[in-house]
């Protein structure tokens, strides 16, 4: 079954989406983080959009849904890397991701995961 | 794609398209039954995107908003098709892209189109927000026999 890797950096776990996602592999990406926050006692999640030029209600959604369940485990998520096309594009649809921490790279983001 | 699908594509078409008074460049259809299938969609757009040398911006607009057509068109409309087409008007060119499905069709159009409107447990932007991000929007839906959306997006 097709898989977006999760890689674990001491207690953070890094995801770099490099594929569009079907609708299922976003799903699949968003069990599989939830699962692994619990089993590496992971405390914060980089999620890496830098690859992405498309990031549709759907996504949106799953990144949403995905922060607020790591909240819930004890973990902050920061989505990196936006592409500002996508930013604005996200905005126009109505989708402002609340609840969502962002930074502009992977090394802001875990400069700000340290800062916790 | 099935028979159906075709023929009332082709009549949703005359109520849709008459007005644009394009000339049609090219024309493909695409079925849309998959989650596969929408990944694709927004590939072809994309291309069509790039052939018509719109900014970054306005490409990633216009993917986005065929990205939730085409999911509408799946999740509410049991699945279906889109045709794609490359317009000229003599001024100017633009992609013209029709969803459609035989699906039970939208009870309340203006409900639909609202923000936060869902009937399928989504953030109820897909409508709404497609129509923000392109150009022109039109919309029928007859109750029971399917719903159509078109929308176009012009090179300025």
């Amino acid at each position: 079954m097709e898989r977006i890797p999760i890689l674990r950096i001491g207690d953070l776990l890094l995801v770099s989406i490099q594929v569009d996602m079907h609708d299922r592999l976003a799903m699949t990406l968003q069990d599989d983080l939830t699962e692994r926050i619990v089993r590496d006692r992971a405390k914060g999640v980089l999620i890496d959009i830098s690859s992405l030029d498309l990031v549709d209600s759907f996504i949106g959604r799953m990144i949403s849904n995905t922060a607020a369940m790591a909240r819930v485990l004890d973990a902050q998520t920061v989505l990196v890397g936006m592409q500002p096309a996508v930013a604005i594009t996200l905005v126009e649809l109505g989708l402002t991701l609340p609840g969502v921490k962002t930074a502009l790279n992977v090394e802001k983001g875990m400069v700000m995961l340290g800062q916790r | 794609m099935n028979a159906t699908g075709t023929a009332e594509m082709v009549r949703f078409d005359s109520a849709l398209l008459a007005n644009a008074g394009a000339r049609v460049e090219s024309s493909i259809t695409l079925p849309l039954h998959t989650d596969e299938h929408v990944v694709g969609v927004r590939k072809v757009v994309r291309e069509h995107a790039l052939d018509l040398k719109l900014s970054l911006v306005e490409q990633t607009k216009l993917v986005t908003a065929a990205s939730e057509l085409a999911r509408n068109t799946i999740k509410y409309g049991g699945g279906g098709m889109v045709l794609a087409q490359m317009l000229d008007s003599g001024m100017r060119r633009g992609l013209r892209l029709v969803f459609a499905d035989d699906g039970p069709g939208i009870a309340d159009i203006a409900q639909a189109l609202r923000d936060g409107f869902t009937s399928g447990g989504g953030l109820g932007l897909g409508l709404g927000g497609a129509k923000r991000l392109v150009d022109e929007f039109d919309i029928d839906s007859r109750s029971g026999e399917g719903t159509a959306v078109a929308i176009v997006k012009w090179k300025k």
